[in-house]
């Protein structure tokens, strides 16, 4: 079947008209990037927005990459959160997650709906930061890990996935005497590494992303991740708490200059592994609209 | 204390209650597996949900846990306190306008650009538009919040320059009342659109090809076929989404509000969750903030049935 010859238009039209959206999505990273090499001298001069500088200043940078930046602790924060969290999350979701799979399992149907029940209802805000106050988590690092350990939805996402491995994969293993936890470490995850590995994407993004948690439970600047630190530079606390004494301007409100770099330092890692995992986000998410 | 395949199968036979702690026992390592994210349940989501109890208190930020336990209940005092506030329509209404302009605008997007990406016929361009407009989404609310102040800024912020060229003065978006929530609604659609796509572009891929080609011999065009084959082939999806949505009309965007906001613009942005954070974490009058949050919480869970029942009614699945 030929095209029509208004097809063809409307085919031409939707090419260009998607261009256009897809530089709707980076326009903004593209402004905050120029900008980031903008010197104050040159927004006074010229007054308007300026796509390409007639200098290269790299004050921006140089303030939040000096030595004793705050910056880099920040990050040492965000990767711990990242990396010990998400093992965490993994090791808790997988083993609730699979006890749930065994169907023959007394009281199974019960234990999935107390855990369950987590999602539709929750005490709030007030009473869940009380809880971690209590507990001596308040201003604690570990706040923000804890407190989010397993997230229901991706538990049932692993467990469906484990109902579908086959009973008699098992077997053999439980006549030779192993344990479950034998049996999950050594048949059922490596049997199960795409569907942990898409979970564990999901966690680590959620981690390295999050500033709520942090904004709510951590007070102490020395140990609030780089989300955060970019959030107070960007809404113009000073920047005297970046460590970094020397500059003569540490003191002075940050610059729009030092708002744009601090928003390139902690979005460009994000920015760069994005096009490579977001295929197993999409995975994901198919998954779970099929329900189990 | 093995189970074998073979105890499990006598186990589903006999279903006396003696029985079932016999089963249960030979599953002992099992629910070993599972203690520990049992616990972490039982601590970090059931106790804050007793914890509810400190909205029927008086509980200052210098009492431990034992006042909580055993402090004079107070009954509805702050329920009361908080309807008969002047904020309470205030934050009501914002929380219920953002989310209705929220439904109205950012809810049809993502069919909108489904049905265009699925026209482009070229599949690697396709691949690459979707890829970017996935960007968003990865990316958090405080970055955004800081792409927003730097092209809103009217020093030199790109949107500013480009209103400035039909010889409009530098607007302060994020700082005056009458622009706010546009905002809130147009980052919210830069940041949701993209992604929102990928469930209706697998429903389309999911419709029957053989109804495009008798449709193709029929003689209807793209357009037609749009409308009469691709359109109705998603309908179902489009009315679960917006069912579900009005489940969650209470949630107007928490940390997207929190992060953007300023007193300057509390009269049309300030929300129920707003509210609670800041009389509860910032001024910590924890009884008051709790009975306001309690609030939320019930009636989000009769609006998250409700559409879970009319979901189910219209033949789907819902979300249980």
């Amino acid at each position: 079947m030929k095209k029509t010859k208004s097809e063809s238009v409307f085919q031409v039209f939707d090419v260009i008209l998607m261009f256009l959206l897809s530089l709707i999505f980076l326009v903004p990273f593209l402004t905050v990037l120029s900008s980031s090499f903008v010197g104050e001298a040159e927004i006074s001069r010229r007054g308007s927005f300026i796509l390409i500088p007639e200098v290269f200043d790299l004050s921006g940078y140089k303030v939040l990459l000096g030595s004793n930046s705050i910056i880099y602790h920040a990050y040492m924060i965000t990767l711990f959160v990242t990396v010990v969290g998400t093992f965490l999350n993994l090791l808790f979701t997988s083993t609730l997650a699979y006890g749930l799979s065994k169907r023959d399992m007394p009281f199974r149907n019960a234990i999935t709906i107390i855990v369950f029940i987590t999602m539709l209802v929750s005490g709030g805000l007030i009473p869940s930061f009380l809880l971690v106050k209590y507990i001596g988590l308040y201003n604690n690092v570990w706040a923000l890990i804890v407190p989010g350990l397993i997230s229901v939805w991706n538990m049932i996402l692993l467990r469906n996935f484990f109902m579908q491995i086959p009973e008699s994969l098992e077997e053999s293993a439980i006549l030779d005497g192993a344990t479950p936890i034998q049996i999950l470490i050594k048949i059922i995850i490596p049997l199960s590494v795409p569907a942990i590995a898409t979970i564990g994407l999901f966690y680590a993004v959620a981690h390295w992303n999050d500033w709520y948690d942090a904004f709510i439970y951590i007070t102490d600047s020395q140990k609030l991740p780089v989300q955060n630190i970019m959030r107070n530079i960007v809404i113009g606390a000073s920047i005297a708490d970046l460590g970094n004494e020397g500059m003569s301007d540490s003191v002075k409100p940050p610059t729009e200059t030092i708002k744009s770099a601090v928003i390139i330092i902690s979005t460009l890692p994000i920015l760069c592994v994005y096009p490579f995992i977001q295929k197993y986000f999409v995975k994901g998410i198919m998954v779970g609209s099929v329900k189990g | 204390m093995e189970v074998s395949p073979v105890d499990v199968k006598v186990a589903r036979n006999l279903n006396t209650n003696k029985n079932i702690w016999n089963t249960a026992k030979k599953f002992k390592l099992y629910y070993l597996l599972i203690l520990p994210g049992f616990i972490y349940f039982l601590i970090f989501k059931y106790i804050p949900l007793f914890g509810v109890i400190v909205a029927f208190k008086d509980i200052s930020p210098f009492q431990g846990i034992k006042d909580i336990l055993t402090g004079p209940w107070v009954g509805l005092k702050h329920f009361r306190t908080f309807f008969e506030s002047y904020y309470f329509w205030q934050i009501l209404g914002n929380t219920l306008l953002i989310s209705l302009y929220k439904f109205i605008f950012s809810f049809p997007a993502p069919i909108i650009l489904a049905l265009l990406m699925n026209e482009i016929s070229n599949v690697k361009y396709k691949k690459v538009v979707q890829t970017v407009s996935y960007l968003p989404h990865f990316i958090s609310l405080v970055v955004v919040a800081g792409l927003l102040t730097n092209i809103l800024s009217t020093r030199g912020g790109l949107l500013n320059v480009i209103i400035g060229l039909f010889g409009a003065e530098p607007i302060f978006f994020l700082g005056e009342s009458q622009y706010f929530r546009g905002v809130l609604v147009v980052s919210d659609i830069w940041k949701t659109v993209g992604w929102g796509t990928i469930i209706y572009l697998a429903a389309i891929t999911g419709i029957d090809p053989g109804l495009y080609e008798s449709a193709k011999i029929d003689g209807a065009g793209r357009f037609k076929q749009t409308l009469h084959i691709t359109l109705p082939g998603i309908a179902s999806i489009i009315s679960i989404m917006a069912i579900m949505r009005m489940g969650t009309i209470l949630d107007a965007g928490f940390q997207q509000v929190l992060t953007l906001y300023s007193p300057a613009v509390y009269d049309v942005a300030d929300i129920i969750d707003t509210y609670v954070y800041r009389s509860g974490i910032e001024k910590m009058q924890y009884s008051f903030s709790t009975a306001v949050g309690l609030f939320k919480s019930v009636i989000a869970l009769i609006l998250v049935l409700l559409s879970n029942i009319l979901a189910k009614k219209m033949g789907q699945e819902g979300i249980w």
